[in-house]
């Protein structure tokens, strides 16, 4: 535990991370923005996973493990983005998701 | 003193990704999008885990986050600017996300935790033992399950992004057409 921080405190910055995250995918219009506030959610659910793990459960690594996981699929996420963002560019000259609609019509 | 360093990583990370999501230059958003995953890294090696922490540097603030910038680079202009959204946009989008924070923050003042008391195993031994262990408690599986994740990420990473002659100018005319 960190001394004189509670789990609350943690807690608290981790859900208003992953508010802020929603904001910004929300509001944005561009891929790539769109793929950083993505990025902001994830942090913040692995920053809740570390935290309970050391505040509530210290015995068991589990949350560490979780976080983990959580990051090697982001890189995932992130590989299979940039390539869809880059063919999407070369296709459309564009990476708004307003003129991204080939497969709607 | 540990209150004081958590709480400048807390403001970082706030403001840092307030602003990575409100910064109209896309270059810039992934620059504060660095900063905050660094001030995370720091946070987990704050909190003890060191082994979380160097990981979420190496693959988060140093692969994820070039990657990002590689594709700005290629994609966009250096001093490309996006328009803001419109007023609707953002005030319904802020009237929502601060509703849903302000729910999730009055459900943790008010749902007690208990802590299960137990010797902590954080150490990269345990880490590294149960992460490779099929036994009780062992997480050799989901190890496995990433792995084969990841390789069918890259393959399709690289199918995507390979360029098929024709198939652009095809599409282009068709746009055009439309």
């Amino acid at each position: 535990m960190i001394p004189g921080v509670s789990l609350i405190e943690i807690l608290a910055v981790s859900t208003l991370m992953f508010f802020i995250g929603v904001y910004g995918f929300v509001t944005r219009k561009n891929l790539i923005t769109i793929l950083m506030s993505l990025e902001l959610i994830l942090n913040g659910a692995a920053i809740n996973f570390v935290a309970f793990n050391k505040y509530l459960y210290p015995g068991e690594p589990a949350g560490q493990f979780f976080t983990l996981f959580l990051i090697a699929v982001a890189a995932a996420e992130v590989a299979l983005a940039i390539a869809i963002v880059i063919n999407l560019y070369r296709r459309i000259k564009t990476v708004d998701v307003d003129n991204v609609d080939t497969l709607k019509y | 003193m540990e209150k004081i360093v958590f709480y400048i990583l807390a403001f970082a990370m706030l403001s840092l990704s307030l602003m990575s999501v409100l910064s109209p230059r896309l270059l810039r958003s992934a620059v504060y999008l660095f900063g905050v995953l660094a001030a995370i890294a720091g946070f987990y090696f704050l909190i003890g885990y060191n082994f979380l922490g160097a990981v979420q540097l190496t693959v988060y603030a140093g692969g994820i986050v070039v990657l990002i910038i590689f594709s700005i680079l290629l994609t966009h202009e250096i001093d490309y600017k996006m328009e803001p959204p419109s007023w609707l946009r953002a005030g319904a989008a802020g009237v929502v996300c601060a509703g849903g924070a302000g729910m999730v923050l009055y459900l943790l003042s008010t749902t007690p935790f208990t802590r299960v008391e137990a010797p902590e195993r954080a150490d990269l031994d345990t880490l590294g033992g149960l992460l490779l262990s099929p036994g009780e408690g062992g997480y050799l599986l989901p190890f496995e399950v990433i792995s084969i994740l990841l390789l069918a990420a890259i393959i399709g990473a690289v199918v995507i992004a390979k360029h098929k002659p024709g198939a652009a100018s095809n599409l282009n005319q068709e746009n055009q057409t439309l």
